[in-house]
């Protein structure tokens, strides 16, 4: 591998890392914020209630993430309603619509975590809450969305760094994000060995920097303390 | 909504066929490498064991999608000096052999931690009792261990196939003629992208839905005998 090779086009895929950096961010956080309200209804005691996340969910764990950024990106535009309507410069901003699919991917993925970890929260702590007296949304946000974040955090992690790899289909749609701007750079110098491992390579260094920062986290919120029983 | 797709039913179903034989191809190079990969793991030797986890580390930290291009075009000067050795001019991986070892290499991977989650699974007895019956090490694997961690290890390597018949979209990326390439060319012609992404999308929900009673199926089969845990 040349230096000179490496010293020339690094900084257009570091470039990139930006763009991908600011997806997953985008994804991940909306992501979470859409899959409260998800997971609670999916470990609700009402089949009526679970059915229509259920169905969300099975649409978009069974179809591959491609399939469903090239529906919103290239897809919507089928329709005169959208491309007429007050939302087409969002819709045709590839960014947009890149970030919007990872988050309704992701919210699926995310969803189902949570519900595993709301209903591995001990009945008897909620049980306790109750009997403090503790009305039901009261003992839902005190005790047990904290205790499941807790049991949660380290499946979520590995879905923050799924959601990383995931970033690299936005190439498919012209972003500039560092597999896009790899392939934007093989195509000029024709040197796909050393373009596509030094891209690999920033891949490892984001996903090891997460894995750090998620660890930190777990830490700080004493996950390995709070999974006593 | 027109019923036999514009003309574009019969391409996409080859299409479909072409998506299954990428994925049945994949997960067979997939479970030899997560078999090895595994073993290596588990094994005394502090050699193999570092190889095996550089193996699932490095894999699994690299999008799919750049291994499907990594391979696919990133071989094409080794693959001519290869070529060359034996007289073959212009010898080059195809689209489907690119694409069955990138997704094979990354099932391969995080199969390699399930196999040793299963491997480890195993209760150290059973091995000693294979070495007191005079077994050899290698018939103690296929007899005594393999068998016993087959039931382990299915559920995780259920849920990799899964990911696995999702990812054989990407190979659409360096042309491959499966279920999504089909799709793009019919949108290309029909300006209908909606209809057919979506046909698209529903084709790869019935392969899941179809793989995920196929796995409930051999979960069912392969635990005959076994108590269910009340849980």
């Amino acid at each position: 591998m040349s230096w000179e090779f490496v010293l020339k086009w690094l900084p257009k895929l570091l470039h990139g890392a930006t763009v991908t950096l600011e997806l997953v961010a985008v994804a991940v956080i909306a992501g979470l914020i859409l899959a409260i309200p998800l997971g609670i209804a999916r470990a609700s005691r009402n089949a009526y209630v679970r059915a229509l996340p259920y169905a969300y969910i099975f649409f978009f764990r069974g179809t591959p993430l491609l399939v469903q950024l090239f529906l919103v990106y290239y897809g919507l535009a089928q329709f005169d309603v959208v491309t007429k309507g007050p939302l087409w410069p969002y819709l045709r901003d590839p960014f947009f619509c890149a970030a919007l699919t990872m988050t309704l991917h992701t919210t699926a993925y995310i969803a189902e975590i949570l519900r595993g970890a709301i209903q591995a929260v001990p009945p008897g702590e909620i049980e306790a809450a109750r009997a403090l007296g503790m009305s039901r949304g009261k003992a839902l946000l005190y005790i047990i969305l904290p205790r499941a974040a807790r049991i949660g955090l380290p499946a979520y992690s590995n879905e923050v760094i799924l959601m990383l790899k995931a970033s690299a289909l936005a190439s498919t749609v012209t972003l500039l994000d560092i597999t896009g701007m790899a392939r934007t750079i093989n195509a000029r110098t024709y040197m796909p060995e050393q373009t596509f491992l030094i891209a690999g390579l920033i891949y490892l260094m984001m996903s090891f920097v997460l894995v750090q920062g998620f660890k930190l986290l777990e830490r700080y919120l004493r996950v390995d303390a709070s999974q006593g029983r | 909504m027109n019923f036999d797709l514009y003309g574009f039913g019969p391409a996409l179903a080859a299409g479909m066929l072409m998506t299954l034989q990428l994925a049945l191809s994949a997960l067979c190079l997939g479970l030899v490498l997560g078999l090895l990969g595994g073993l290596a793991k588990t094994s005394p030797n502090r050699a193999l064991q570092w190889l095996g986890g550089t193996y699932s580390t490095l894999v699994r930290g690299i999008p799919e999608l750049l291994w499907v291009l990594l391979i696919y075009f990133g071989t094409v000067s080794s693959m001519r000096a290869i070529g060359k050795l034996f007289d073959i001019p212009n010898l080059s991986l195809s689209a489907f052999a690119a694409g069955v070892i990138a997704l094979g290499l990354c099932f391969g991977a995080y199969a390699t931690e399930v196999f040793r989650g299963a491997m480890l699974s195993i209760p150290k007895g059973h091995r000693e009792a294979g070495l007191a019956l005079g077994m050899s090490r290698s018939r103690i694997f296929f007899k005594l261990v393999m068998p016993q961690m087959w039931r382990i290890a299915l559920p995780g390597l259920g849920n990799l196939f899964m990911i696995l018949m999702k990812d054989t979209a990407l190979v659409s990326v360096i042309g491959l003629e499966e279920v999504m390439r089909h799709a793009q060319i019919a949108v290309t012609s029909t300006k209908q992208p909606f209809t057919f992404y979506m046909v698209a999308a529903l084709m790869y929900l019935c392969m899941t839905a179809l793989s995920m009673i196929g796995l409930a199926w051999l979960e069912k089969r392969a635990s005959v005998g076994f108590a269910r845990s009340a849980s």
